[in-house]
């Protein structure tokens, strides 16, 4: 997903820098996308989301500020083994939770004090209902858009945007062993122009496909005495 | 995501263009390098690109391999016009990405919906075959994950048997991961199209031949008319529009054109629509509307190489069932006799098929390649209860007149019919054991044909 909102980016015209941990991977992306876009300027930054203290530090090498700034860390962890097991539990919590708000606090503070920019957070629809399969997973995603929702409000008044972004299924590594549902299912292509679209449009949630915005609402509306006994 | 082990892909039922035979297969995904060496590592399994072979052959014996997650683009270098890419980058892209900066393929098949591996593997040719031969002609080199697990790079003068080999080797020797091409440069995003109705076969063949030189020729023929009008044809020539070629207005922006609304079809409906009633009637309808087109006109690329990538997922017009193509290629001093009697087959015991195409090719290149100097006629027929007999009827003509047919179209040949058309597929297999690529690459199409 990440890689297909660079693309979109730089094809819109964006200069961009790529923060990850796998270096070797974001020279690769880099390379690419100055073959699509010659006329852009792509840096790469290693950017470890679980190491919240290396942080500040990243945020402080980037020059000039840039105008959007994108977090699309996520792991899926090992759900099971982090029913019971603090490092498996900490891993999913931080990478998707923890790491993300944390480094988006420090974007979003100098936002603030520029007064511009669009913050945009790849949070998750499991975060909007705990289920069975990945609740914790699901915990963290609802934690991460709680963390945003409240961004937002805080940043209104400052001129910074906050998008969330609540895919439903998008195909893509992380889900390349499942069978999805062609009509749930989004490109990862869609989710870059979706974004970008709300970036534009300074949109607040997205759901790329607005089917999910149905089915959703129905999974959050069922009460709790009947959802506990389903299987979803 | 990044904890996930390295996936193992997934049981689905996969089919080609054709949308016929279906078969069930684990379909892998690699995302990376690395995954793609994980990947293959079993037995019995095939590279899958977009899928726009007609038939089985992207479909594995045990394991298809996507490569479309492998579509990064690693240099372009604008002296030379050579790009380097993944195995999974689409055609389509690559014309996007490079026609606004005055370059295309040299070699297009009729829609831009493949990957490279898969306009490597089957070695495609397009409408400039007689001049500019297959893709294997532009390629610098490539890199290709073998069957002993290696990665090599081969070229014409590094590894040049695995080179040659590999193009036009449908896959069954080892999956690309990587492929430089060259880029020929234009000035426009448009061509010069010269069009031109031939009363009937004859005349059809003659106006290829009076047109050796113009860059692009192809004729669609009316598979359905008889008697003094068997093989009537519109055939059309084009050349990449200059920029003086353009009117005045579009000479600012040579690479700009509106683009078509891409239609859909939604579902395959039960009972194709297509019978041969209504493909007389398209035929008639179609002819005479060219006819009045004669003579020079300008068409957009888009519209001029791939007519059919405006209608997404056209192939279920032809109903649940699928459809299959024949296509054809007959050595040049048997083609008229061979033409007439598939056509003359055809109108009598077919419904006839609406995309018809005449092509005549240039010179035969590499070891098992399909084209060879002569005429390739390709035919599209719905799945139906005659299909496996005319199919042979029509196999039996192209063999006593010394032709063979395309693998990447194929579905339904036999065993036989394949060896005995085409004698160098039994080097192919010769090679293939030589090398350990026979128990590792495996497609359905290879076990079907004994390769
Ligand atoms: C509308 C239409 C028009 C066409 N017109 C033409 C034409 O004019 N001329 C022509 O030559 N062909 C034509 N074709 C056929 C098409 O060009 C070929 O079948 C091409 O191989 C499809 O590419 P793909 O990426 O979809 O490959 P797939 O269909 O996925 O695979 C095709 C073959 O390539 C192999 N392959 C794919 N990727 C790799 C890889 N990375 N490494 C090794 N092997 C690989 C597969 O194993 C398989 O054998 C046409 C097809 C359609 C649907
Ligand atoms: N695919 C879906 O159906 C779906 C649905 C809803 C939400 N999402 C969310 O969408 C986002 C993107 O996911 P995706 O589908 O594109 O899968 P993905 O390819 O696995 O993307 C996840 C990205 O997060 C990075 N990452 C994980 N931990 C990190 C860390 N500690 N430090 C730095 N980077 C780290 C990964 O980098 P590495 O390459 O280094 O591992 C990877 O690039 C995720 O937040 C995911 O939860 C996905």
């Amino acid at each position: 997903m990440a890689q297909a909102f660079a693309r979109k980016m730089a094809n819109d015209g964006f200069d961009l820098v790529l923060a990850g941990r796998n270096t070797d991977e974001l020279d690769a992306i880099r390379r690419d996308l100055l073959v699509r876009s010659p006329s852009c300027s792509v840096q790469c930054l290693f950017f470890d989301a679980m190491d919240m203290e290396s942080h500040r530090e990243m945020i402080d090498r980037l020059s000039p500020l840039p105008e959007v700034a994108a977090c699309f860390v996520g792991s899926m962890g090992d759900e099971i083994a982090a029913r019971c097991d603090a490092g498996a539990l900490a891993l999913i919590l931080r990478s998707n939770f923890e790491g993300p708000a944390n480094v988006l606090g420090i974007v979003a503070k100098r936002f603030e004090d520029r007064g511009s920019g669009t913050i945009v957070g790849i949070s998750s629809v499991a975060g909007e209902r705990g289920r069975k399969t990945n609740y914790i997973y699901g915990s963290a995603k609802a934690g991460f858009t709680a963390f945003l929702s409240g961004l937002r409000n805080q940043l209104q008044s400052a001129g910074v945007h906050v998008v969330t972004v609540l895919p439903g299924f998008v195909a893509t590594k992380m889900t390349s062993h499942l069978s999805l549902p062609p009509a749930l299912t989004a490109k990862p292509e869609a989710v870059a122009s979706a974004i970008a679209k709300a970036i534009r449009k300074e949109t607040n949630v997205i759901y790329v496909k607005p089917v999910w915005f149905v089915i959703m609402t129905i999974i959050k509306a069922i009460p709790e005495s009947i959802f506990k006994k389903m299987s979803l | 995501m990044s904890s996930n082990p390295i996936p193992n892909g997934r049981q689905e039922r996969v089919t080609g263009w054709g949308r016929y035979p279906i078969v069930e297969t684990r379909l892998v995904q690699p995302a990376s390098d690395a995954e793609l060496s994980v990947a293959t590592r079993s037995d019995g399994l095939v590279a899958r690109g977009n899928g726009r072979g007609y038939g089985d052959c992207a479909v594995g014996k045990d394991a298809s391999v996507q490569t479309l997650a492998l579509d990064r683009f690693e240099s372009f270098d604008p002296e030379t016009g050579i790009v380097v890419a993944q195995s999974g980058v689409l055609l389509k892209t690559i014309i996007d990405v490079f026609l606004p900066r005055g370059w295309f393929p040299y070699v297009t098949p009729g829609t831009k919906f493949v990957s490279l591996g898969g306009m490597a593997a089957a070695d495609v040719h397009g409408k400039n075959h007689h001049v500019d031969g297959t893709i294997r002609r532009w390629i610098e080199w490539f890199e290709i994950v073998c069957a002993d697990g290696q990665i090599r790079r081969c070229s014409r003068t590094e590894n040049n048997e695995l080179f040659e080999a590999t193009i036009g080797g449908m896959g069954l020797t080892g999956v690309i991961s990587r492929i430089a091409v060259r880029l020929r440069r234009v000035q426009s995003a448009y061509i010069q199209q010269q069009t031109f109705v031939a009363p009937n076969l004859a005349a059809a063949m003659e106006l290829f031949d009076r047109h050796e030189s113009a860059t692009y020729s192809v004729a669609w023929i009316d598979c359905l008319a008889v008697g003094e009008a068997m093989g009537r044809s519109i055939v059309m020539l084009g050349e990449h529009a200059t920029i003086t070629d353009l009117p005045v207005d579009l000479r600012d922006d040579p690479f700009d054109f509106p683009l078509r609304k891409a239609l859909g079809v939604p579902f395959a409906p039960p009972i194709s629509p297509l019978n041969r009633f209504s493909i007389q009637a398209f035929n008639s309808l179609y002819y005479a509307a060219q006819k009045r087109k004669i003579g020079q006109s300008l068409a957009d690329y888009d519209s001029y190489f791939y007519p059919l990538d405006s209608i997404h997922d056209w192939n279920r017009i032809y109903g649940r069932r699928g459809f299959v193509q024949h296509q054809c290629v007959l050595p040049e001093e048997r083609s008229r006799e061979g033409l007439l009697e598939l056509l003359q087959f055809i109108s009598r015991h077919t419904q006839g098929s609406f995309l018809a195409v005449l092509k005549k090719f240039g010179k035969e290149e590499g070891p098992w390649s399909f084209p060879m100097a002569g005429y390739s006629l390709a035919l599209d027929f719905p799945v139906n209860y005659n299909i496996e007999s005319a199919y042979a009827a029509l196999n039996e003509i192209v063999l006593r007149h010394a032709g063979r047919l395309y693998l990447a179209k194929d579905a339904l040949m036999g065993r036989d019919f394949a060896h005995d058309s085409d004698h160098r597929l039994a080097n192919f297999k010769m090679f293939r054991e030589q090398h350990g690529m026979k128990q590792k690459f495996a497609s359905v199409l290879s076990e079907r044909i004994d390769l």
